[in-house]
């Protein structure tokens, strides 16, 4: 494969169609890659999530994807309200999500921990008003 | 056990994949909460909701799930039709609650995750 790739995809807040849509073009790419099957799943899982917190929180979002030969590394960066504080939102079953949220089968409060249980880094940062940027990085050589 | 031989026993229909109902299934997993079907590391589970939406077919892409029952007599759209398609699932439409569906498949040996 090249030394690098880079791709990115528009997310639409509100747009719970469509959510999952760029993580699905995320999975194709990693397994024409032969990555392999359980870092593609912890991968998808972990993006998968995030698309669905844009879809969720924000008014729209982009996630930025960079793969080399050592490292998956995904940024999804949204303007939305924030997270005013991150480490309540960190906490298993802490959520703002609205009742629409909740009908399509999320908003338990189980996102932003699950996306950490799956890579291998997560950094988040957000500002109040301005929007949330999470980048997840997935190693490719060292398996666990 | 096979997905075909599952959707007798559950008197269930298959709106998807009727051509890959020999798929064979461990063990399954019941929820409407696709957050908790999220966290799941096995492979080749079987998924029983009640939640019939887009999101339970990206859920189950996203999760490497092969099948799934939407029971509580949910039905699928065309929309989730074309997604499970792209996908190589295999859906079911059953009329029995979610206990009742589990209860049956449990009877008949289908493991449970946890």
């Amino acid at each position: 494969m090249a030394e690098r790739m880079q791709f990115e995809y528009n997310v639409d807040g509100g747009n719970f169609t469509r959510a999952g849509f760029a993580s699905s073009e995320i999975k194709k790419i990693l397994k024409k890659l032969n990555v392999d099957i359980g870092i593609v799943k912890r991968t998808v899982v972990a993006t998968y999530e995030g698309e669905v917190n844009i879809v969720a929180h924000a008014y729209s979002g982009t996630i930025y994807v960079d793969i080399d030969t050592e490292r998956i590394r995904i940024n999804l960066k949204d303007e939305g309200p924030g997270i005013p504080d991150i480490d309540q939102a960190m906490e298993e079953g802490y959520s703002t999500a609205s009742s629409q949220v909740r009908e399509m089968g999320f908003g338990a409060g189980m996102g932003l921990p699950n996306m950490k249980k799956n890579a291998d880094e997560m950094h988040i940062t957000s500002e109040v008003d301005k929007g949330t940027e999470v980048e997840i990085v997935m190693f490719l050589n060292n398996k666990e | 056990m096979k997905v075909k031989e599952i959707a007798r026993l559950l008197d269930a229909r298959i709106v998807c994949g009727q051509e890959r109902a020999d798929y064979s299934i461990d063990v399954a997993f019941a929820s409407d909460l696709m957050s908790d079907v999220l966290t799941l590391k096995n492979d080749n589970v079987l998924l029983i909701t009640g939640l019939a939406n887009m999101q339970t077919i990206r859920t189950a892409e996203m999760s490497d799930i092969q099948c799934v029952v939407f029971a509580r007599n949910k039905r699928v759209t065309p929309e989730m039709i074309d997604l499970a398609e792209d996908n190589d699932l295999v859906v079911l439409e059953c009329r029995y609650s979610v206990f009742k569906t589990c209860g049956l498949l449990y009877e008949a040996g289908v493991e449970p995750i946890f």
